[in-house]
């Protein structure tokens, strides 16, 4: 029992930290807004040339053969950034899928490269950047089809995000597009991989928050000095505290898929959801009316938790899974972890 | 990241609850907080405890302890709670005063205090706050006046926790004339000394949980001041971050609640709403996340690690997820969660009203909860004191 990261863990995603903190501050998101650039190509070739794209994917292949727990580091450094380009989806959900596959027709190794294949996931309702995708994995009565970007109509659908980019997909499915029977667990990942994008997301959030704080002089001193701001940003950071922990585990027990396991996933993007959600809001408040502005960056991290927490599985739906394995499965004490109850 | 205990921990486990299934007394003591029969009950289960060295698994094995790490007191508690065990009257001496003993004691102490600790032959008690020093507890003006090798103590103390029946206590007086976090030191007093008088205090449901202590010379061996002279402050802040962050409120303690919580709400859940059963799984949820924090942090302390301001997250969260169990659960009984276990028709009602009651001190004691959110602020977040 060690509830902690390795050395190589951790140095990997502080690599991955610093290489975002370098190339996609606030500033940098406003001017890919400003250019209407869908995909800053500088920082996309940074990222698959240092081997994130190709994270879980098989050394074979030419990835790093890592698991989801690993990635869980690196999505979170993703939402700290609110990074628009699609790492988390590609490296955690459609790398996994496509190395599953048994005839992947070449994508795996494409998308290793950095193509991009977006996910037409039955959990959403629309394909996040099919517009930048070179492929799409798509589905029809729960079969996946993986079709080229050419052989599909896009109708983009705006999302409160400015850097999501969803669009509905007309397509026509056929013998040759079928790839595979069903989806396995590419919800699940994805559900993981949002969960941690949103404690990073709201993590900076709070951060915001506090250097907003320390600086805004009201009635003589900072603001932060007062108890009623103090309160808000410390019940926004104890909600994160209790909810990295759960999408830690989440992600070190994926590969039991077993109810307890889905369940800790579920539990996971529940409470990551409503502790980013809080730090959102936190930040608004505490930023006062320069919170509501455009001007102020906090509103595109806000826009960002908004997306996620309702995208792969709505909290509702996630919340059914917890009831259905506490109705099901033993509690307690000795039934913290899922490798107990396999 | 292995989260997967260990053939030996497994054992481990096995071993613990073998001996609580032999040991464990079939029904609850009285209470140790009304009664001096209470408090010997459990006494004796201290005794019982150490004559299978479960006393303080994590301590060397010279002062009653089992040498074990963090994880395997996970695993113990996890067990004792399973079990049902009697709550343990010596918190204030096992997990508070003994962790912070181990680091600032001198050798001749610790062989003196903490095998009887260990045996439950001394129970201890914490005398820090005064009337008028409680979130402010540098505010303290109890004093001890250094007299040859002795120390005289004068003043005031209130809230002592298990006061009432205890043996010895450990509290923080000051140098006279000095101010604030100077010339405060912590001073282990037994409470028949002579100038000790206690005066219990009833805690909102009836019991004696806490009591006043008044200081009239009390004349104590300098030998037993814990750590340097003026250095109370900071040991004091050590002992607290045991106490809110790991050691008194143990994860365990919550999923076992939670695991009764799931029990009583399949038992009534025809009748109950829907939205019930999302209370109930948001208790699992939380008791659960706990005990996940604490696995990682007990890992960081195992690795060299300290435990930080992040005790602060924890005491809110513990604290405020206790209440959310406990009025969860007298949701679910509706109408007759007013009813004491006295009630002819209470049932297991009883159990769910005290818990409730006891939690409401919860955001109170070990450092109010407004207090801890002023400690996440300024020394996690950084945000300016003043």
């Amino acid at each position: 029992m060690r509830f902690a990261f390795t050395d190589d863990q951790l140095a990997i995603t502080e690599a991955a930290r610093a290489m975002l903190a370098d190339t996609c501050a606030p500033a940098d998101l406003r001017r890919m807004l400003d250019s209407e650039t869908p995909l800053d190509e500088a920082r996309w070739s940074t990222i698959r040339d240092m081997g994130l794209t190709g994270m879980l994917a098989p050394e074979a292949s030419g990835g790093l053969g890592m698991g989801l727990v690993d990635l869980a580091g690196i999505a979170e450094a993703a939402g700290y950034f609110a990074l628009p380009e699609p790492l988390v989806d590609l490296a955690g959900v459609a790398i996994p899928l496509l190395a599953g596959l048994e005839d992947d027709r070449g994508w795996l190794a494409r998308a290793v490269g950095g193509e991009i294949v977006a996910l037409g996931h039955p959990a959403n309702p629309f394909v996040a950047d099919a517009d930048v995708a070179a492929a799409l994995l798509l589905d029809h009565e729960g079969e996946v089809h993986l079709v080229e970007r050419e052989a599909v109509a896009l109708t983009r659908q705006e999302s409160l995000d400015p850097f999501r980019r969803l669009f509905r997909v007309d397509w026509t499915p056929a013998a040759a597009t079928k790839v595979a029977d069903g989806w396995g667990r590419s919800a699940d990942r994805a559900a993981l991989l949002a969960a941690a994008q949103m404690i990073g997301l709201g993590q900076r959030c709070i951060d915001m928050a506090v250097a907003y704080a320390r600086d805004r002089i009201q009635f003589g001193k900072p603001i932060g000095s007062y108890q009623a701001i103090k309160h808000l940003c410390a019940n926004a950071q104890v909600k994160i505290e209790f909810a990295r922990p759960v999408v830690q585990a989440a992600g070190a027990e994926f590969c039991l898929d077993t109810l307890p396991a889905r369940a800790r996933i579920a539990h996971a993007k529940i409470v990551a959801g409503e502790a980013a959600d809080l730090a959102t809001r936190t930040a608004v408040q505490v930023h006062g009316a320069m919170g509501f502005t455009w001007e102020v960056d906090v509103h595109f991290f806000l826009k960002r938790v908004h997306a996620l927490h309702r995208a792969w599985g709505t909290p509702a739906q996630h919340m059914a899974t917890a009831i259905e394995r506490i109705g099901t499965e033993p509690t307690g004490a000795d039934c913290t972890f899922a490798s107990e109850l396999a | 990241m292995k989260l997967e205990y260990t053939e030996d921990q497994r054992a481990f486990r096995s071993e613990v609850r073998a001996w609580m299934e032999a040991n464990v007394p079939d029904a609850p003591l009285p209470s140790f907080d009304l009664t001096r029969e209470g408090f010997e009950a459990h006494r004796d289960w201290e005794r019982r405890l150490n004559e299978g060295r479960w006393g303080m698994v994590t301590w060397p094995k010279q002062y009653g302890g089992r040498g074990l790490d963090l994880i395997r007191w996970l695993i113990f508690e996890e067990e004792y709670y399973r079990a049902k065990a009697p709550t343990r009257v010596n918190q204030n001496g096992i997990f508070l005063l003994g962790p912070t003993m181990m680091e600032f004691g001198s050798d001749e102490q610790k062989a003196r205090f903490l095998p009887r600790m260990a045996a439950g032959d001394d129970i201890w008690a914490q005398a820090w706050s005064e009337p008028g020093a409680g979130s402010d507890l540098a505010g303290v003006r109890s004093t001890c006046t250094r007299d040859g090798d002795h120390y005289l103590l004068n003043g005031q103390k209130i809230w002592s926790s298990r006061a009432v029946f205890a043996d010895w206590a450990f509290g923080l007086f000051r140098e006279p004339g000095s101010e604030r976090h100077q010339g405060l030191s912590l001073i282990l007093f037994p409470l028949t000394a002579e100038g000790v008088t206690r005066r219990p205090i009833a805690s909102l449901d009836g019991d004696l949980q806490f009591a006043e202590l008044f200081f009239d010379n009390v004349r104590v061996p300098a030998a037993d001041r814990l750590g340097e002279e003026g250095e109370g402050w900071k040991i004091c802040m050590a002992t607290a971050g045991f106490e809110r962050g790991l050691m008194l409120r143990s994860p365990a303690r919550y999923q076992e609640a939670a695991k009764r919580l799931i029990a009583l709400h399949e038992r009534h859940k025809d009748g109950l709403p829907a939205s019930m059963a999302e209370r109930v799984a948001r208790c699992w949820m939380d008791a659960d996340a706990y005990a996940l924090a604490i696995y990682a942090m007990c890992s960081r302390l195992e690795a060299g690690g300290t435990i930080g301001p992040e005790s602060s997250t924890n005491k809110i969260f513990w604290s405020e997820l206790d209440i959310a169990l406990h009025q969860t659960a007298l949701d679910i009984l509706g109408p007759r969660g007013e009813l004491t276990g006295s009630a002819p028709d209470a049932g297991d009602i009883g159990d769910w009203l005290d818990g409730y009651v006891f939690s409401l001190a919860g955001p109170i004691y070990a450092g109010s909860n407004e207090i801890q959110r002023n400690i996440i602020a300024e020394r996690m977040l950084g945000l300016p004191r003043k």
